[in-house]
């Protein structure tokens, strides 16, 4: 099956040892995160109130991302993608910043919208009394925010990659566009679009600084596991690296689940 | 076609060469005893001596010519840990006297008191829900925030709401004491429990409160030097500056009481 051909020779060592050492810092923590991991108490750590409320936000807060993403962010890649409207190309790099910011900016950016005085907060919480941070809520807009540019980056390449022709011989038989998107563009992109569900997702279920900074960190709201890691480590490493496991077993599942789109080589 | 790979060699070379001779270069401003000759020594110590700590090295700077003194401020658990763990530094000063023991295994010798501290609870300038009396707490509906109970600061305000009977809970546990101010400055939060040194520092941006009991639950500091130091006659001086007159000046100024 893997055949090589002879001709070219034995791979060059200036390519063989930095590759080797690049793939080592990439396994060996995970390795030793596993082997360091206190096995003897890993369910009775899983039972514990605290980490079940934080596994229970931590999976309704990325659950809830995923469908806002699905729900907005497909129409907005969409846009990106299919219609020509002026400021496209400035819109698509303001989507992909969030991609880039470190979280905790992404927090202190929210702060500055929604917190309390914040200059959308502020209005809302004049107006109807409502404030965001310290919420659940709170968390599920964190989480989008950092997560929807995954989304619709993914769409939206999904989209293009799929091209316009189709959309165009669905119109000359006679469908209008909600009728095209619905019936041939969305099933083309579907690949994307699940790509994009779990890649948003997962990026969900790391996601620490915009959360701590925007929403808080209080148990059974606003505790997400990575929160509760952080904390456990200035307390018990041990426990650290138990909850850190429960992480590292969920993130391989979601790669585990993308193996057909990245773990197979063309 | 060997053309490319001896380039990539030499190239790689290069940068093998080059490596080393970067780290030299910031050799004068990076680890404290990479040379052995004491030059720089490294201070952990807790989010609160931020202000206090910042003066003495100054002071410690100015009467030791050539000595540079390195901060570092955070949580004392993480501090404690990272000092257990052989971080390159000195001398380690905690929030509170259980942290210290934790790392009972890295230090050069007893610890010692040098300051103490009491929690008050700090309102926004305005005071938006009108908080004048800690009662205020369990009956306005007040957005209050702490720290989280594995940090000093979270310990003595857990053991404050008991003391009190608070049956109101906090909308958020903040990591450490930096943070809950940071809320409370910033009107993200109605009210936050600190220490009395953190309110002194934050001047005219937050009103105090009275805590009832807070004298009760009295945070001491201790301060010693590591084993790790390989500079341990200067880790040993600076310590004394802390105990000193002079030091202990510094600290009452800050709003910390006495050992």
């Amino acid at each position: 099956m893997r055949e090589t051909p002879r001709t070219l020779g034995r791979p060059p060592i200036a390519l063989v040892v930095p590759g080797a050492l690049a793939a080592a810092l990439l396994v060996v923590p995970l390795v030793t995160l596993v082997l360091d991991t206190p096995w003897g108490s890993f369910l009775d750590e899983l039972r514990t109130p605290a980490v079940r409320d934080a596994l229970w936000i931590t999976a309704l807060a990325s659950t809830i991302t995923v469908v806002v993403c699905v729900v907005l962010g497909t129409p907005l890649a969409w846009l990106l993608a299919r219609v020509d409207f002026p400021g496209r190309t400035v819109l698509r790099a303001a989507v992909a910043v969030p991609l880039v910011l470190p979280p905790v900016v992404a927090g202190v950016a929210l702060v500055t919208a929604l917190g309390r005085n914040g200059l959308i907060g502020s209005v809302l919480r004049d107006t109807t009394g409502l404030t965001l941070p310290y919420t659940t809520t709170a968390v599920v807009i964190a989480h989008t925010f950092v997560s929807m540019p995954f989304y619709v980056l993914s769409v939206e390449g999904a989209l293009r990659a799929s091209g316009e022709q189709y959309d165009v011989v669905a119109a000359t038989l006679g469908a209008d566009r909600w009728t095209t998107f619905r019936r041939v563009t969305l099933p083309l992109a579907m690949p994307g679009l699940m790509a994009g569900a779990i890649l948003a997702w997962a990026r969900s279920l790391g996601e620490f600084g915009a959360t701590i900074t925007f929403a808080g960190n209080y148990p059974g709201t606003t505790q997400t596991m990575p929160s509760l890691i952080y904390q456990a480590l200035q307390s018990d490493p041990e426990v650290a690296r138990t909850l850190s496991m429960i992480l590292l077993v969920v993130s391989v599942a979601i790669l585990a689940a993308l193996r057909n789109r990245w773990l197979t080589t063309p | 076609m060997k053309i490319l790979p001896s380039r990539a060699l030499t190239g790689l070379s290069l940068l093998a060469l080059a490596l080393p001779l970067a780290a030299c270069g910031g050799g004068d401003d990076g680890a404290p005893s990479a040379d052995g000759d004491g030059t720089t020594i490294t201070v952990l110590a807790a989010a609160s001596l931020t202000g206090t700590f910042t003066d003495l090295a100054k002071q410690f700077e100015d009467d030791h010519p050539g000595v540079t003194v390195k901060l570092a401020f955070d949580s004392s658990a993480t501090l404690a840990q990272q000092a257990l763990d052989g971080a390159p530094a000195d001398v380690l000063a905690t929030a509170d006297e259980a942290t210290m023991d934790s790392a009972a295994d890295a230090l050069a010798a007893d610890p010692q008191v040098f300051a103490t501290n009491t929690m008050v609870l700090v309102t926004p300038a305005d005071n938006p829900a009108q908080i004048t009396d800690f009662g205020d707490l369990d009956t306005g509906g007040a957005t209050f925030v702490a720290c989280v109970d594995t940090a000093p600061c979270g310990k003595v305000a857990a053991a404050l709401f008991q003391d009190n009977d608070l049956t109101a809970k906090p909308a958020s546990l903040e990591v450490d004491v930096k943070a809950v101010l940071a809320k409370v400055t910033s009107d993200e939060a109605d009210a936050g429990f600190v220490y009395r040194t953190d309110a002194v520092a934050a001047g005219e941006d937050v009103r105090s409160v009275d805590i009832p009991h807070a004298e009760d639950e009295v945070t001491t500091y201790p301060i010693a030097p590591l084993d790790q130091s390989r500079a341990s006659g200067l880790a040993g001086e600076f310590v004394d500056l802390v105990l000193s007159t002079e030091g202990q000046q510094v600290l009452a100024d800050a709003g910390f009481g006495k050992p």
